[in-house]
């Protein structure tokens, strides 16, 4: 179970990933937050944005329309 | 998150005031800043209309051959001619925020205070505030004013320079 869950589902760049930098302010070094979202370019931009800040995309699924990440804050 | 030797830099210089050339200063902002880039906004000529507390962004059919609005179940291209016609720019403008809405994208008043939360530098130019006759007091709370060496200084500084 992630430690905080974010919904963004029906938002568009950049919100996803904006609203997940935030989310991820309130989780605990070590723990996992997860992202539902609906926007396609969300799956890349998670994968650059985790690159960049050293945070780990554990998972990354899709399902149908609905895509979900599992992130790992490192720092 | 990284320290201070590995903090990329983008600066920006933002000319137009338009709704749609609105969209790639702030979201680019925005999204540097939460992948942990120092961003700096330097607001000149028309993009000196982003900086005022209330915006009321608009777009025009004139001179934007490659518009097409999605209509109908088609994209309807919109020529030059049909801008002389009252209310519609007015309409198109309506129909893009509307669009804008529907499609869960942020508006621009939010991304803009999103981008002051990320601590994203914002430098109005002196000279243009000057030209259009604008005041501080037109504008939101926290850009500073500097002029263009200000600007050269930050660039000279940054990893990613961009002209919008």
């Amino acid at each position: 179970m992630a430690d905080q869950v974010l919904d963004a589902k029906g938002l568009n760049c950049p919100l996803p990933i904006l609203k997940a930098k935030k989310a991820l302010k309130e989780v605990p070094i070590g723990g996992t937050l997860q992202v539902l979202a609906t926007d396609p370019g969300a799956v890349k931009d998670f994968e650059a944005f985790c690159r960049a800040t050293g945070n780990d995309l554990v998972e990354s699924k899709a399902e149908g329309k609905l895509f979900e990440f599992l992130i790992k804050r490192m720092s | 998150m990284g320290n201070e030797a590995n903090t990329k830099r983008m600066s920006m210089i933002v000319t137009k005031g338009s709704l749609d050339w609105a969209y790639p200063p702030f979201i680019l902002a925005t999204t540097a800043a939460a992948m942990g880039l120092e961003v700096t906004m330097f607001f000149t000529f028309y993009g000196l209309t982003l900086l005022k507390k209330k915006l009321d962004l608009q777009v025009t059919t004139l001179g934007n051959p490659a518009m097409e609005m999605p209509m109908f179940g088609m994209h309807i291209g919109m020529p030059n001619l049909v801008s002389a016609i009252p209310g519609v720019d007015a309409a198109a403008t309506m129909m893009m925020k509307n669009l804008i809405k529907k499609k869960g994208v942020a508006s621009i008043e939010e991304l803009r205070t999103m981008a002051i939360e990320a601590d994203v530098k914002m430098i109005a130019c002196q000279m243009t505030m000057d030209l259009f006759e604008y005041t501080k007091d037109d504008m939101i709370e926290g850009p500073v004013l500097g002029g263009a060496a200000t600007y050269i200084e930050t660039a000279t500084k940054s990893d990613i320079n961009l002209f919008i």
